[in-house]
């Protein structure tokens, strides 16, 4: 069963072309790694597929839905962790939780449910009742990410998630990736190559807007003739990159 | 369901700025006490209370505006909005979810005003109630108001046409300040242009128990509402769609 499927997508922001002609296929319960160069067109990739910005070009179709003429059930379907770390500062770290289950539709007994749920499974159970605005940097990351996956989306889109954590946050939230893995489909960014290599059941790599390879690492490193999925990257990212 | 969870975490971080309460509920009431004392203090009349309480009320008002066009605004710029927008709400969801939580807080900022104006001298009476449910459609007003300055500036534009300039056209152009009829000419025509002063013409008859006049100045404050509102739901909606929010 196919979770994801473009069709031609292009985004063009005042003639600059951020996404062109993206053709992607995940299936469901795939972890798939979009990687590529700051400004290659991940994060306008995940914007469109998340219905945020509407492509001017061509379409999406979300398990089954378009996100054109059907963006409200896309929505309700996906969530989000953006790149920058998004929560209302002067809420708890519960009721930022109890905030996002609410605005999906749950009410008020089971968003608390819910709440309660993510926060023991984030360990966030030191903070629920702290002001989010006063948390560090990394806390505020971690409860981003919990808001995403409060709505039980399921697609998840994760857009650089472990910016800013710390070694063994970042193995934490590994171990929640794994769980949710074949759960869930999860497109997730990351400008960290081993974290795709491990997580990811496959790996897309976009350069200038467009896809240039797709595949597992292994199938990437093979193909570019090369050692290291690292090498395999840069002679695809690169500037000149390779198209195969 | 939706709507009440946004409009929920709204009026918390509405309430949760002190500075809110302080100015909002705060300011009008000094005002209200420093006018009397004035004029306590002078032979003629010039603040007398059943006149001067409207007029504070709706200036008092303006302040909605500020904060429901602060929050917008902020929210805009924070990358809270790219959560919210890639959430399953409707732009009505948005519109009654900023709406609903300021609705009660205007009318109880009213309230409270003529609660201290009971302590000032003003006679209690069902009017009151009256008058307060007559000044309802301009706190719908001022609310629009701010959704519309919200959407459309950023946060400190928003503090300065809604915290400065729109407090000053409220309270210089309401004729609580002083009687339009005496400076006359193109000012009174301005202001008889703007609903400020059929605002507080309204309010002031709703209280004095003077029913017959309360229309057509009611209208003007309603039509202005409605208008102003829908422009900022159709503002509020492009700019949702955008790529620029
Ligand atoms: N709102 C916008 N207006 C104009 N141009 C934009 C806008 N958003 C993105 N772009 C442009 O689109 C291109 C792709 O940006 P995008 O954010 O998708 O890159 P990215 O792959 O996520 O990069 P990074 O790794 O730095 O996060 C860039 O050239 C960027 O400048
Ligand atoms: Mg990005």
């Amino acid at each position: 069963m196919i979770a994801i499927q473009t069709i031609n997508l292009t985004k063009k922001y005042k003639g600059k072309i951020a996404v062109n002609s993206l053709n992607l296929t995940i299936e469901k319960g795939e972890l798939f790694a979009l990687l590529g160069l700051n400004g290659s067109g991940k994060t306008t990739t995940i914007k469109i597929l998340s219905c945020l910005t509407k492509p001017t070009n061509g379409d999406a179709i979300i398990l089954g839905n378009s996100i054109i003429s059907n963006p409200i059930k896309v929505k309700e379907l996906v969530n989000v962790s953006p790149q920058e770390t998004a929560i209302a500062p002067n809420l708890t770290v519960r009721e930022n939780l109890e905030f996002i289950a609410g605005i999906y539709g749950s009410g008020k007994k089971l968003s608390k449910q819910k709440a309660e749920d993510i926060i023991s499974s984030f360990e966030l159970s030191s903070i629920t009742e702290e002001k989010a605005k006063t948390l560090s940097g990394g806390w505020q990351r971690r409860l981003s990410i919990a808001m995403a996956l409060i709505s039980e989306p399921q697609i998840l889109f994760l857009d650089e998630p472990t910016l800013g954590l710390d070694v063994v946050a970042r193995r934490e939230l590994w171990s929640v990736i794994k769980r949710l893995k074949s759960k869930i489909t999860i497109i997730l960014t990351t400008h960290y190559l081993e974290e795709a290599e491990s997580l990811a059941d496959r790996i897309g790599i976009m350069a200038k807007g467009e896809l240039k390879a797709i595949g597992t690492a292994y199938e990437l490193i093979s193909k570019t003739n090369t050692k290291r999925f690292e090498d395999a990257f840069i002679a695809l990212a690169g500037e000149g990159g390779i198209q195969i | 369901m939706k709507t009440l969870a946004f409009a929920s975490r709204n009026s918390k971080e509405i309430l949760r700025d002190r500075l809110n309460l302080t100015f909002g509920i705060g300011f009008p009431v000094v005002l209200l006490l420093l006018l009397t004392m004035i004029q306590s203090n002078i032979p003629v009349v010039l603040f007398s209370i059943d006149k001067l309480t409207p007029g504070i009320a709706v200036f008092g008002l303006s302040f909605i505006s500020l904060f429901s066009g602060l929050l917008i605004a902020k929210d805009r710029s924070s990358s809270l909005m790219l959560r919210l927008f890639t959430a399953p709400l409707t732009s009505s969801d948005f519109i009654f979810g900023y709406t609903l939580p300021l609705l009660p807080m205007a009318i109880l900022q009213v309230a409270v005003c003529f609660a201290v104006a009971f302590f000032l001298g003003l006679g209690v009476s069902i009017n009151v109630v009256l008058a307060i449910i007559v000044l309802t459609p301009a706190a719908v007003l001022f609310i629009a108001i701010g959704l519309l300055c919200g959407s459309l500036f950023n946060e400190k534009q928003v503090g300065g046409v809604c915290g400065a300039l729109l407090t000053n056209l409220s309270a210089w152009l309401s004729g609580t300040w002083f009687d339009l009829d005496l400076v006359g000419g193109a000012f009174k025509g301005v202001a008889g242009a703007l609903p400020f002063v059929h605002t507080v013409k309204a309010g002031r008859a709703a209280l004095s128990g003077n029913y017959s006049s309360i229309f057509p100045d009611l209208w003007w404050v309603i039509v202005y509402a409605v208008v102003i509102m829908v422009i900022a739901i159709l503002v509020f909606t492009r700019k949702m769609n955008s790529d620029n929010t």
